[in-house]
């Protein structure tokens, strides 16, 4: 008897749950358009930590005291937890108006989506916004030759550091080929200074010496033909050139030894080269502010060197090429009103790198994405680099955007967990060829 | 009755959505379009997944053999009314106050083979590759995750204990039995249940740990720490492959089920019957 009654009691209370559930439903999508105050007011979502968040609350800041009836309302969140959450809200049609982004496969997955304006038309008539920026940056906003994203803030070409005082102690010249790398390794290990710093945990980081040595060995092609989905396109000889050579460099213990307990996002990575542990490392450009700051002496008294990747010999790649950032991208979002579509319009061709966000980017070590911006290193503590930078950045005969960021979730992850084997050593580089050749086009 | 509505709402019908979805193919952005059994296809005949179901093996049966015998006896320990084993039962609490997101990261830095506590204390024994080698790597996580919860489970034993009648004890002196004799006769046996319950704790809990790997390891170096609540949320949210990852799910919720019955058999049939009279 009990077990009947029990049982027609929890069948009420399934259907008194399920009635919670709809309602509970209903709450959830009543969210887009709230907090955004006025009929024109925009949402934009995008990342913490500065200098970055303070320089973009500040154009946000700029923007509404001039635009009083068309307000932004601006939310930031830490880097991981971001790229979950837009993610989630996309899919879930919560998205705000204005979407951060690092363009590429990310931005891809939204066009196929269909959640993200097409901005192409808007560009043409506004040619002015499109030809101060550089045309590098566009490639990572461009899907099936339609652009989906305003690329905005700084360039960050990926750099080989060098601390000049390991240099001194060892009497030898920066690398200039990869047989001078592979000759400085010993030098240094007997030295007792690591040849190279790596935070191989966060796997990205190991990514950067594919980059260059599939760009110096096979040149861009290769990693274009992965890219572009053709069959089989990791099994490229100079593809396998370069994976060799990189397990090589891990042999005859090139990096500091434990790198893969290493993190970069505690900066420790950059800590072993000011601390003059390491002698080299190959990072993005973004790093020298804060090698400048946390470093003491480091990088203020001159120890600090900077490079583009050396060549290998008989190799295909063009020295200029480089990888690495080619900018941040902003989106506007398909289910935005048109009053946000306009105000996230207005927002891009007035106040985006217009100059005083150029000034606060210079300033703080990092070089916006707009031409001419080099005139406005001089004075700069920073000066040599930034220059540094806008000329890799500007004269580069093809910059390539971070592998990770290029290809589609999907076959980013599969990547990272491959290259981060391949550098452990448990894998081949044939393992790792046919391992992604599997993901290709995915 | 309303945990049940509370119940059925956030667990029932999320189960529900996931082995829904299962079935179909979903980037977590687009269109969710079914897939027949195409998820299941790539999920079975993945050898990722064995992988992750050995590791997350490995992972429980390594914090239950860490855990039990070491909650037991500090749990034997505290229950004593002694003043200072009840200021060191505060101690040992601590570590069950603090994030594990928090713990991982303080792990982390104290483990930096450069910059951490054996570089910083001269020790060259604790200057290890401890998250660069895959045995170094899953020791460290049965470490952390053991260090954060043997607290929890000490906690549990120590009731466990008071609840022992005293005069089973008096009774065991005046047969002669030692205090060693009187641990394994009486104190085991009468905390069976508080074992089974710990154990089913500590089980289902490794089963699905996930925030204190994720941060320490990210299931690496390659995927030596990586559990399957670690491969579900890789593939779910880092590869968008939300299929697939669903399909991990139900696995994970099929194994749970499946080894928390497992526990409760070897309790028993009957959960209410007394430890009083046999053992």
């Amino acid at each position: 008897m009990e077990r009947i009654a029990l049982s027609r009691r929890s069948f009420l209370n399934l259907a008194a749950g399920a009635g919670a559930g709809a309602a509970l439903a209903a709450c959830g999508s009543s969210g887009p358009s709230k907090g955004s105050g006025a009929a024109g007011g925009a949402t934009y979502w995008f990342l913490t930590v500065d200098p970055g968040e303070r320089i973009r609350r500040g154009a946000v800041n700029r923007f509404n005291s001039a635009n009083s009836d068309r307000k932004i309302t601006p939310t930031a969140f830490q880097n991981d937890a971001y790229k979950t959450k837009i993610k989630a809200a996309i899919g879930a049609g919560q998205a705000p108006t204005i979407i951060w982004g690092w363009g590429g496969g990310g931005l891809k997955s939204y066009v196929n989506a269909g959640q993200v304006e097409d901005l192409t038309g808007w560009f043409a008539q506004n040619a002015a916004v499109k030809d101060r920026l550089f045309p590098s940056s566009f490639g990572a906003a461009t899907v099936d030759g339609k652009i989906y994203a305003m690329p905005c803030e700084t360039v960050a070409p990926i750099v080989l550091y060098y601390d000049k005082r390991a240099f001194d102690k060892i009497g030898a010249q920066p690398p200039q080929s990869w047989g001078d790398i592979m000759d400085l390794v010993p030098k240094f290990n007997a030295k007792g200074i690591a040849p190279f710093s790596l935070g191989g945990q966060s796997r990205w980081t190991n990514m950067m010496w594919l980059e260059f040595l599939f760009d110096r060995i096979g040149g861009p092609e290769v990693f274009n033909a992965v890219f572009d989905g053709e069959k089989d396109a990791w099994s490229n000889p100079a593809a396998i050139d370069a994976l060799t050579k990189v397990q090589d460099l891990v042999r005859a213990n090139g990096f500091v030894k434990g790198f893969s307990s290493i993190t970069a996002d505690s900066n420790a990575d950059l800590a072993l080269l000011y601390t003059g542990r390491a002698a080299m490392m190959l990072h993005g450009a973004w790093t020298y502010g804060a090698m400048a700051l946390q470093g003491g002496n480091f990088v203020p008294g001159g120890n600090l060197g900077y490079m583009t990747f050396p060549g290998v010999d008989g190799g295909k790649g063009d020295l200029s090429d480089t990888v690495g950032n080619p900018g941040q991208y902003l989106s506007i979002s398909s289910k935005a009103t048109a009053e946000q579509k306009e105000t996230a319009k207005k927002f891009f061709a007035t106040t985006v790198l217009a100059d005083a966000e150029v000034k606060e980017w210079t300033a703080s070590g990092n070089v916006p994405i707009v031409k001419g911006a080099d005139a406005t290193f001089a004075g700069s503590k920073d000066a040599d680099f930034l220059s540094f930078v806008y000329k890799t950045a500007s004269t580069a005969k093809v910059f390539a955007q971070s592998w990770d960021q290029a290809l589609s979730p999907t076959a980013a992850e599969t990547l990272l967990d491959n290259i981060s084997r391949l550098f452990q050593l448990s894998i081949s580089p044939q393992q790792y060829v046919s391992n992604l050749n599997q993901v290709i086009g995915k | 009755m309303p945990a049940l509505i509370v119940f059925g709402a956030f667990a029932v019908v999320p189960l529900l959505g996931v082995l829904v979805l299962s079935f179909t193919s979903w980037d977590g952005i687009g269109a969710i379009r079914p897939a027949g059994f195409a998820s299941w296809q790539a999920v079975l005949s993945d050898p990722g997944l064995l992988h992750a179901l050995w590791v997350t093996f490995v992972v429980i049966a390594l914090s239950w053999l860490v855990q039990t015998p070491l909650s037991i006896l500090i749990g034997v320990f505290l229950a004593g009314h002694q003043r200072y084993r009840e200021f060191l039962a505060v101690l040992y609490l601590l570590p069950l106050l603090l994030s594990s997101a928090a713990l991982a990261i303080t792990y982390k830095a104290l483990l930096d083979p450069n910059f951490g506590l054996g570089a910083g204390l001269g020790i060259p024994l604790l200057v290890q590759d401890w998250l660069g080698r895959p045995g170094l790597a899953m020791g460290v996580v049965i470490f952390v995750v053991s260090w954060q919860f043997i607290p929890f489970h000490s906690l549990l034993y120590q009731g466990g204990v008071r609840q022992i009648p005293r005069s089973m004890y008096e009774a065991a002196e005046i047969d002669g039995a030692g205090r060693i004799r009187q641990f394994f006769s009486i104190t085991l046996p009468q905390l069976k249940h508080t074992i089974i319950a710990s154990s089913t704790l500590v089980v289902v809990g490794s089963l699905t740990f996930f925030d204190l790997i994720f941060v320490l390891t990210e299931g690496g170096p390659g995927d030596a720490t990586r559990v399957l609540a670690l491969d579900m949320y890789k593939r779910g949210f880092q590869a968008n492959l939300m299929g697939p990852a669903s399909a991990i799910a139900v696995i994970l919720v099929v194994v749970g089920l499946a080894l928390a019955l497992l526990l409760r058999r070897l309790g028993g049939r009957d959960p209410d019957d007394s430890q009083l009279t046999g053992a």
